[in-house]
């Protein structure tokens, strides 16, 4: 593996909006991070929190209208993928970068058999023979431990379960050897038990291949068992990042810390589960000041108006929470946020 | 996929045994009959017609012989034209007619599935509302307005084609336009909206993410589920062409077996009505059931039922 200083993608000050009836919603607005090559970074939010936008406009993958790339830059290797070409995206997308959805049932083209779907990005991107194709996309289902993969390959997609067919999904993105996955809720549609044999699948091949991964998740167990970095997002925006141990341990935002303390599995049996007061807010109206304000139990006057952005505390640890900055406010967790608590919810 | 098959055309018996017995007797309950005429016929003279055409026994015994000849493949002779049977006269008229189907099946195809997809690609634009708008023209105009239109325009302003018959390529264009265009709008539409449901899908997005050009998304990922609803409205229009084929072959002058149809209501030729209403319903179970084999092989999901509800 090829490490350098350059991280593999470097995003800056995305904003995604979307132009519906009722006004502009701000899906994204202005979130930065980077991913270095091999590594896996962790977004994490709640719903509407911006997270699968923000990927699918890595992909350019927005449906436009309504939605919008209102500004920021997505460098890849070099290239920004926001601007550059159609044709050229297209030489990079499914190939280099590739994406794995979040509902397996309805995201493989059920009038197609697996096989040719498998094949479709070897025939594309690498100009393989069919016959080639196709040995490689029977390998590739043997990879992700499908059994009788040679005949397999010739059923349609009905004719797999749920977690089978993440598993197609999973060949599928990883068939080219791209440097990076999108993977974007991969496991949220599966059941628990299948949940954890994806995600050892892909931790497996990420660390066979040296793909690096941007892995999107509202479930904080499954962020901290597979991600190196994490990204916490609220309401479009970054609320906090760093390495996902520090994260976790040492929050430095009210709301990553709600987050941590609503962790089901760090509370006592019996107890009533701590939960955060009210709604994420409205972003299609203006948002002034700390979008998490409204409902943070530490906020003040000046949290309303001033604008919060991300800001270093220490090395590769920042947050955007104006009374950390000044140093008004420590967060303390409460509890403890268990590396293998599963079903802890954002 | 045998049994499927067979399974359904035994389900076709019963109606049209159905088809045939209400036919027959409600033909015969309307007033008038075969053989009134302006001019009085002596009552001699009628009674041995009804003799020589088997009406005057009861209408019960005309049934059954009816119906025993019938399945021997024997519609009767034609009340209003001496000499030639029913039979006969499906055998010339048919062919003609099916020819023109045929054509104007696949002028509405080739129209309407092309203007559907193309104003899917991009909805609520241009390229959506033009097409669209003369869809609704087309559906809006009747093949009694188009058909003269037509002959008007290209027959006798431009004089580029012929307005009547059935000879030549040339006699076959403008009578499977006219045939044709109203299905032609009507598939237009079904395929736009087949279209946009199916561009809506999720595993649209996953073939745009694997890297695949536009084309390359419409015709191999998109197309085949999108075009569902008119493969399964192919059979019913095959079926309503050739029945509704009178107009167009009435205006054009062509002899076929719509105009039979229509001439035979009016004449109360028994056997004649009977004859291509029993067709008519053979087509049409026959039709349906190829647009269902059809749908089931563009569909990997749908399997040839063989229970109830066959889709």
């Amino acid at each position: 593996m090829t490490t350098s200083n350059t991280p593999l993608l470097k995003v800056d000050d995305l904003r995604t909006y979307f132009h519906t009836r009722n006004g502009v919603v701000k899906a994204v607005d202005g979130i930065s991070f980077h991913v270095n090559r091999g590594e896996t970074l962790g977004i994490v939010g709640e719903s509407g929190s911006g997270k699968s936008v923000s990927s699918y406009t890595l992909m350019r993958l927005i449906p436009t209208p309504p939605g919008r790339i209102e500004s920021g830059s997505a460098v890849f290797d070099g290239m920004d993928l926001l601007k550059m070409p159609e044709k050229d995206l297209r030489k990079v997308r499914g190939n280099r970068v590739t994406m794995i959805f979040q509902d397996p049932m309805t995201c493989l083209n059920p009038y197609l058999r697996v096989g040719e779907q498998l094949m479709e990005p070897l025939l594309i991107h690498k100009g393989l023979s069919r016959d080639d194709a196709r040995k490689r996309a029977i390998r590739a289902l043997e990879e992700v431990g499908i059994q009788g993969a040679a005949s397999r390959v010739n059923h349609y997609p009905h004719e797999f379960s749920g977690g089978m067919r993440q598993r197609v999904m999973i060949a599928m993105a990883l068939i080219t050897e791209p440097e990076l996955l999108i993977a974007d809720e991969p496991t949220t549609a599966l059941d628990v038990t299948v949940q954890a044999q994806i995600l050892d699948l892909i931790k497996k091949l990420q660390r066979e291949k040296g793909t690096a991964v941007v892995f999107i998740t509202h479930d904080l167990g499954v962020i901290s068992g597979m991600a190196d970095r994490v990204l916490v997002m609220y309401a479009g925006r970054a609320v906090e990042t760093g390495v996902t141990r520090d994260v976790f341990y040492h929050p430095q935002h009210p709301y990553t810390q709600a987050l941590i303390d609503s962790i089901p599995a760090s509370h006592a049996p019996g107890e009533e589960l701590f939960t955060i007061k009210g709604l994420p807010p409205d972003v299609s109206k203006p948002l002034p000041g700390c979008a998490f304000s409204l409902r943070c139990l530490h906020a003040e006057e000046a949290c309303r108006s001033t604008d919060a952005r991300i800001h270093e505390l220490s090395a590769g640890h920042g947050s955007s929470c104006l009374r950390v900055h000044q140093g008004s406010l420590k967060v303390i967790t409460h509890r403890v946020a268990h590396a293998s608590g599963q079903g802890a919810h954002a | 996929m045998l049994k499927f098959i067979i399974k359904r055309f035994a389900a076709a018996i019963p109606v049209l045994l159905v088809v045939t017995t209400l036919t027959f007797f409600l033909v015969r309950i309307a007033p008038g009959g075969p053989f009134d005429t302006e001019k009085a016929v002596s009552a001699e003279v009628m009674q041995a017609l009804k003799r020589r055409y088997n009406l005057d026994q009861p209408v019960y015994v005309q049934y059954f012989d009816y119906m025993k000849n019938a399945i021997q493949g024997d519609l009767g002779p034609s009340f209003k034209y001496p000499g030639r049977t029913v039979t006969e006269m499906v055998k010339t008229g048919l062919p003609v007619t099916f020819e023109l189907g045929v054509y104007a099946m696949i002028w509405a195809l080739l129209i309407g599935v092309t203007a559907g997809v193309v104003a899917s690609l991009r909805p609520n634009t241009a390229q959506d509302y033009v097409p669209m708008t003369m869809s609704m023209i087309g559906i809006c105009l009747p093949s009694v307005l188009l058909g003269p239109l037509l002959v008007l325009v290209f027959g006798l302003w431009f004089e580029w084609l012929p307005v009547s018959g059935w000879d030549s390529w040339q006699h076959k264009i403008l009578p499977s336009l006219t045939l044709g265009s109203g299905y032609a709008a009507y598939i237009a539409r079904l395929s736009r909206g087949g279209m946009l449901e199916i561009l809506s899908q999720d595993f649209i997005r996953t073939a745009r993410a694997k890297g695949l050009s536009n084309t390359a998304v419409v015709f191999k990922h998109a197309m085949r589920g999108g075009l569902g609803p008119v493969i399964s409205f192919i059979g019913p229009a095959i079926a309503g062409l050739l029945s509704g084929s009178f107009v167009t072959e009435t205006v054009f002058q062509i002899q076929g077996i719509g105009r039979f149809y229509v001439q035979a209501a009016f004449n109360r030729d028994y056997t004649m009505i009977l004859g291509t209403t029993v067709l008519f319903s053979v087509m049409i179970v026959f039709f349906n059931l190829l647009s269902d084999i059809m749908a089931v092989w563009a569909n990997p999901r749908l399997k040839f039922e063989t229970s109830k509800g066959a889709r």
